[in-house]
C-alpha cells in the first residue's frame, strides 16, 4: 500500500500564562491509503490537537514548533495558506465531536453539504445535491430525499453526526479525521453511527484517523491503535495485538479501569421503609408529558442506578424528587412521610436530606467563590455553624474528598481539574449531611481513570455514612460498577426495574436488551457480529422509528 | 410560523403600551416646565388679566388630566391641536373658534426633511459600517483594523459641530463640491435636494458609523471560536467566505439592534447638525418651540421621537427574531 500521511517528530505548543507550553512532544505517525488509525488517550492528551495538525491546522494560540506533516508529498507545516485550503475539505476532511455545534445553525444541511465540492470546483451544485442525497441514503438517514433541506436544529444528534460524515465524504477525500464522533451520543445511537461510518469508509477506501477515549469503540473502527499520554506517545500496535498484549503500564491501566466493581450487598429486608418512594409520578413541561406513571423505591444506604437514553426522563425524575418540578400526578414520600410537591413548601430539614451533584462541575460551581466559601455555604445554611467550627467542618469535608484543606481552601474552581471540581461538588452535597444524594451523570464528562476515582470515593462515602444514591447515567459500565438496583427508563416510563444482577442476566425487556447489547465491547469483531445478529436493516428501521 | 406571528403581535402590543406610558411622561414633563406660553409671549409687562385671558383661550386653565385626555384623544385621530405660537390672537381674541396653523401642518414638512436626511445618511452609513466591520473582523488586529477603529472612534468622539465645520472647510470652502448651507424648500428637484443634504448627511455618517462598525466587528469575532466556524475553515473555505456566509448570518441580531438605535438617533438627535447647516428639520422646530413654551408642538415632537424609537426598536426586535432559523423553521 502506498503512504498517504507521514507525521515526523511533531512538536506543538499552546500559549497560556504568557508562555508557550508543550501539547505534543515529538509525535510521529504514518498512515497508508485506506487504513484506519485509532488515536486514543485521556482528554488533555493532545489527541484532537494531533488530529487537527494532521490537516495542517492549529487552533488560535497554538503553534507547530518543530517537525513535518507530509500529506501525499506536501509538507502541510510549510505549505502556504492557499495551498492548504485547496486540500482541506477536498482531500482531507474532518468530522467533529459535536455535530450539533459544528453545523452552522443558519444554513440547511444540504447547503453546507454542497459547499465544499462547489467552492473547490469539484462538482456543480446540482450534482453535489444529488450525491448528497445518495450519501444520506447510504448512511441510512431517514427520508434521505428531504432531510438535507432541514436546518440542523430540526434533526436529531445521531442523524446530524451521520449527516456530518456524509458532508466529509462530499468530495471523496483521501483522509478523514474523526474527532470523537460518537462521544456525545447515546449507546443505541452510537451503534448506528459507528456502523454507518465504518461501512462508508470501507466502501470508498478512505483512510481515517479515529480519535476517541473509548477503547471499545476504537477496537471496532481501527486497524491500528496509537496511545497518547499528556502529549507523549505511549505505544502503537495493530488493534488485536494492542487489545490482547499491551506492553506499557499506562495502556494496561486503561484496560484495567473496567474491572472496578462493588461487592454485592445483602438483599433489602422486606419490611424496611424505603428512604425515598416515588409513587405513580407523572410530570410535564408545559403540555409535553415527560414522565408517565413512574414508581420506584430507594432504600437507605443503597445505590439505585437510573439508566436510559437522553430524553427518557431520568433527570426529570430527579427534578421531581428535589421539588424543582412539581409533578402533575403522583406523590413522593421520604422516610414514609409525603413530601410537598414544590420545594418552596418543604421544610429546611427536608431540603437538607436530599442533595444533588451535577454532570457539569464546571458550571455547577460559582467561579468567583473560593473552594472554602463554596463548601462553607451549605454548612452555614443548614447547620448554622460559624467561625472556627465552620472552618473545622469545611476542613473535615475537604479531608473526606481527599483534597488537603491547606492546599485547596483558598483556590478558585478554575484552578482545579475536572475530577477535582467534581469532588468539590460532592463535598458541597455532603456538607448538608444528607441521607440521599442524587448524582446526575456525575462521571460522564470525566475520563475513565478520573471517573473511576470519583466512583470509588462515592462508594467509600456510602459505606462510611450510609448514604443512599440515585445514580443517573447512560453508561452501563458505570451501572455495573456501582449499582445495587437498576431502573431502566424509556420515553418517560419505567420499562424494567430490579436488582443489578437480574438486570444483567437474561431474560430482559426488549429495550433493556437493546441498551445492553449496544455497549461496545473490547472484542474487535463485536460490531460486526452484532450487526449480523441484528440484521443491518434493523438499524435503519430503528433510526426511522425514532423520527 | 405561528409562534413567530404570536411573538410579533406581542411585541406590537408592548410597543403600543410603551407609547402610551411615554405619552404620559411627555405630558407631565412638558407641563412642569417653568412658565407657560401666555407669560412667555406677553413678556414681563403682562397684566394678570391678559395672561389669564390667553390661558383661557388656549385652554391652559383646564385641569391637567382633562387636557391630557383631550390631547391624547386628538393625537389618536391625527389631530395634534393648534400651535400656540401660530394662533392669531388678534383676530380670534374672545371668540371660541381657533383658526391658527395646526401642529400637523407645521411639523409635517419638517418631519419630511428630517426623514430625508436620516434616509440619505442611513443609506451611506449602514452599508459602510457593516462593510468596514466585516473587513475589520477579517483583518482583525491588522493595520487596517486599527486604522478603521481609530478613525471611527475619533469621529464619534469629536463634537458634531466640529466634524461639520471640518467637512464644510474641506468640501465646501477648499473644494466647493457641496453647498455649505442646506437650503431646502418644498418643490426642490430631487438631485438638488440630495446635493444640499449631502454635507449634513456626511457629518451624521461620521457620527453614527463607529457604533455600528464596532458592533459588527465584535459580533463576528465573538463567533469565530465556534465549532461551526472551525468546521468551515476545515472545509477549506476562504477567510472572507467564512466570515460572510458562516459568521455574519449568526451575528445579525446584535448588529440589527445597534443599527436601529443609530437610526432612531438620526431622527431625534440631530439638532446641532441642523443648526450648523441651517437645515429645516424637526430638531430645530422642537428647540424653538420649547423656548416659547409652544406646548402642542413640543408634545407632538416628543411623541414623534418616542414613536420613532419604539418603532425602530420594534422592527429591530422582529428582524432579530426572524434572523434566528430556530424560530423561522420550528421543528
Amino acid at each position: 500500500m502506498s503512504r498517504l500521511l507521514t507525521i515526523k517528530d511533531l512538536w506543538i505548543e499552546g500559549r497560556s500564562d504568557e508562555q508557550w507550553n508543550p501539547i505534543i512532544n515529538g509525535a510521529s505517525l504514518h498512515l497508508d491509503k485506506g487504513e484506519v488509525l485509532g488515536l486514543i488517550g485521556e482528554s488533555g492528551a493532545g489527541k484532537s490537537t494531533l488530529g487537527l495538525a494532521a490537516m495542517g491546522f492549529v487552533r488560535d494560540g497554538v503553534r507547530i514548533s518543530k517537525g513535518s506533516v507530509d500529506f501525499d508529498g506536501v509538507d502541510l507545516t510549510k505549505a502556504s495558506a492557499d495551498k492548504k485550503r485547496k486540500l482541506l475539505g477536498s482531500r482531507i476532511a474532518y468530522v467533529a465531536q459535536s455535530a450539533a455545534a459544528s453545523f452552522n445553525p443558519a444554513h440547511r444541511l444540504i447547503d453546507q453539504h454542497v459547499e465544499a465540492p462547489v467552492q473547490h470546483g469539484i462538482r456543480s451544485r446540482a450534482e453535489s445535491e444529488a450525491d448528497g442525497i445518495e450519501l444520506y441514503a447510504k448512511l441510512r438517514l431517514p427520508d434521505p430525499e428531504h432531510i438535507g433541506f432541514r436546518y440542523p436544529h430540526q434533526v436529531s444528534g445521531g442523524q446530524l453526526q451521520r449527516a456530518m460524515t456524509a458532508m466529509a465524504m462530499a468530495c471523496r477525500p483521501d483522509l478523514i479525521i474523526f474527532d470523537e464522533p460518537t462521544t456525545a451520543l447515546d449507546v443505541t445511537t452510537q451503534i448506528e453511527v459507528l456502523a454507518a461510518i465504518r461501512e462508508i469508509v470501507d466502501q470508498f477506501g478512505t483512510a481515517a484517523i479515529y480519535i476517541t477515549h473509548d477503547l471499545a469503540v476504537v477496537a471496532q473502527m481501527a486497524d491500528r491503535i496509537k496511545v497518547l499520554l499528556k502529549g507523549d506517545e505511549v505505544e502503537e500496535a495493530d488493534t488485536r495485538t494492542m487489545l490482547t498484549a499491551p506492553t506499557e503500564d499506562y495502556t494496561k491501566s486503561l484496560w484495567a479501569v473496567r474491572s472496578f466493581e462493588r461487592p454485592k450487598k445483602p438483599a433489602v429486608p422486606a419490611d424496611q421503609t424505603p428512604l425515598v418512594s416515588i409513587r405513580n409520578v407523572s410530570a410535564a413541561y408545559g403540555t409535553a408529558k415527560v414522565l408517565d406513571d413512574v414508581s420506584f423505591d430507594i432504600h437507605p444506604g443503597r445505590t439505585v442506578a437510573v439508566v436510559g437514553e437522553s430524553g427518557s426522563g431520568k433527570s426529570t425524575t430527579a427534578r421531581c424528587i428535589t421539588g424543582l418540578l412539581p409533578p402533575i400526578a403522583g406523590s413522593i414520600e421520604f422516610d414514609g412521610n409525603p413530601l410537598a410537591p414544590d420545594y418552596r413548601k418543604r421544610s429546611k430539614d427536608q431540603l437538607r436530606q436530599v442533595q444533588m451533584i451535577y454532570q457539569m462541575a464546571d458550571t455547577a460551581l460559582n467561579p468567583r467563590m473560593s473552594i472554602g466559601q463554596i463548601i462553607a455555604r451549605p454548612v452555614q445554611f443548614y447547620m448554622g455553624l460559624s467561625g472556627k467550627a465552620l472552618r473545622a467542618r469545611v476542613d473535615d469535608l475537604l479531608e473526606q474528598i481527599e483534597l488537603p484543606s491547606d492546599q485547596y481552601y483558598h483556590r478558585l474552581p478554575s484552578e482545579l481539574s475536572g475530577g477535582q471540581k467534581q469532588r468539590i461538588g460532592i463535598a458541597r452535597a455532603l456538607a448538608a449531611e444528607p441521607r440521599m444524594i442524587i448524582c446526575d451523570e456525575v462521571t460522564s464528562a470525566l475520563d475513565q481513570l478520573v471517573a473511576e476515582g470519583i466512583l470509588r470515593l462515592l462508594a467509600r462515602l456510602q459505606d462510611e455514612l450510609g448514604l443512599a444514591y440515585m445514580f443517573i447515567t447512560h453508561d452501563l459500565a458505570t451501572v455495573r460498577a456501582i449499582a445495587d438496583e437498576v431502573v431502566v427508563m424509556q420515553q418517560g416510563k419505567v420499562v424494567e426495574a430490579g436488582p443489578k444482577d437480574d438486570m444483567f442476566k437474561p431474560p430482559h425487556h426488549p429495550y433493556t436488551d437493546l441498551l445492553l447489547s449496544s455497549v461496545p465491547e473490547m472484542d474487535p469483531d463485536w460490531l460486526t457480529e452484532l450487526l449480523k445478529e441484528r440484521g443491518v436493516d434493523n438499524i435503519g428501521d430503528a433510526a426511522t422509528a425514532k423520527m | 410560523m405561528r409562534s413567530v406571528q404570536l411573538i410579533i403581535l406581542q411585541r406590537l402590543g408592548l410597543g403600543l403600551l410603551t407609547l402610551l406610558v411615554v405619552s404620559m411622561v411627555i405630558f407631565i414633563a412638558v407641563n412642569s416646565l417653568p412658565g407657560d406660553f401666555a407669560q412667555a409671549i406677553l413678556g414681563q409687562g403682562a397684566t394678570p388679566e391678559a395672561v389669564e385671558a390667553i390661558r383661557q383661550q388656549i385652554g391652559l386653565d383646564k385641569p391637567p388630566v382633562t387636557r391630557y385626555f383631550e390631547w391624547l384623544g386628538g393625537a389618536v385621530t391625527g389631530d395634534m391641536g393648534v400651535s400656540f405660537a401660530q394662533a392669531n390672537f388678534a383676530s380670534n381674541f374672545g371668540s371660541t373658534s381657533n383658526t391658527g396653523v395646526t401642529v400637523v401642518d407645521q411639523i409635517a414638512p419638517r418631519l419630511a426633511n428630517t426623514m430625508f436626511l436620516a434616509g440619505v445618511t442611513a443609506l451611506i452609513a449602514v452599508p459602510l459600517a457593516v462593510t468596514l466591520g466585516i473587513l475589520a473582523a477579517l483583518y482583525r488586529n491588522s493595520v487596517f483594523d486599527k486604522a478603521a477603529n481609530i478613525f471611527t472612534l475619533s469621529s464619534i468622539s469629536s463634537p458634531e459641530f466640529f466634524v461639520a465645520y471640518i467637512l464644510i472647510l474641506l468640501l465646501a470652502v477648499l473644494n466647493p463640491i457641496f453647498p455649505s448651507l442646506s437650503n431646502i424648500f418644498n418643490d426642490m428637484p430631487f438631485d438638488a435636494r440630495l446635493k444640499a443634504t449631502m454635507l449634513p448627511a456626511l457629518t451624521l455618517t461620521l457620527v453614527v458609523t463607529a457604533h455600528m462598525m464596532r458592533m459588527t466587528r465584535a459580533a463576528i469575532i465573538n463567533l469565530l471560536a465556534s465549532p461551526y466556524i472551525e468546521m468551515a475553515r476545515l472545509k477549506g473555505m476562504s477567510p472572507l467566505r467564512v466570515i460572510v456566509t458562516h459568521a455574519l448570518p449568526n451575528a445579525l441580531a446584535p448588529i440589527i439592534n445597534v443599527i436601529a438605535l443609530n437610526l432612531a438617533y438620526l431622527i431625534t438627535g440631530v439638532v446641532v447638525v441642523e443648526v450648523v447647516f441651517v437645515y429645516p428639520g424637526i430638531g430645530q422646530l422642537f428647540v424653538d418651540s420649547v423656548k416659547i413654551r409652544d406646548i402642542p408642538v413640543v408634545q407632538a415632537c416628543c411623541l414623534i421621537f418616542a414613536a420613532a424609537y419604539i418603532l425602530l426598536n420594534l422592527t429591530a426586535d422582529i428582524l432579530s427574531i426572524l434572523s434566528n432559523p430556530r424560530l423561522r423553521h420550528p421543528k
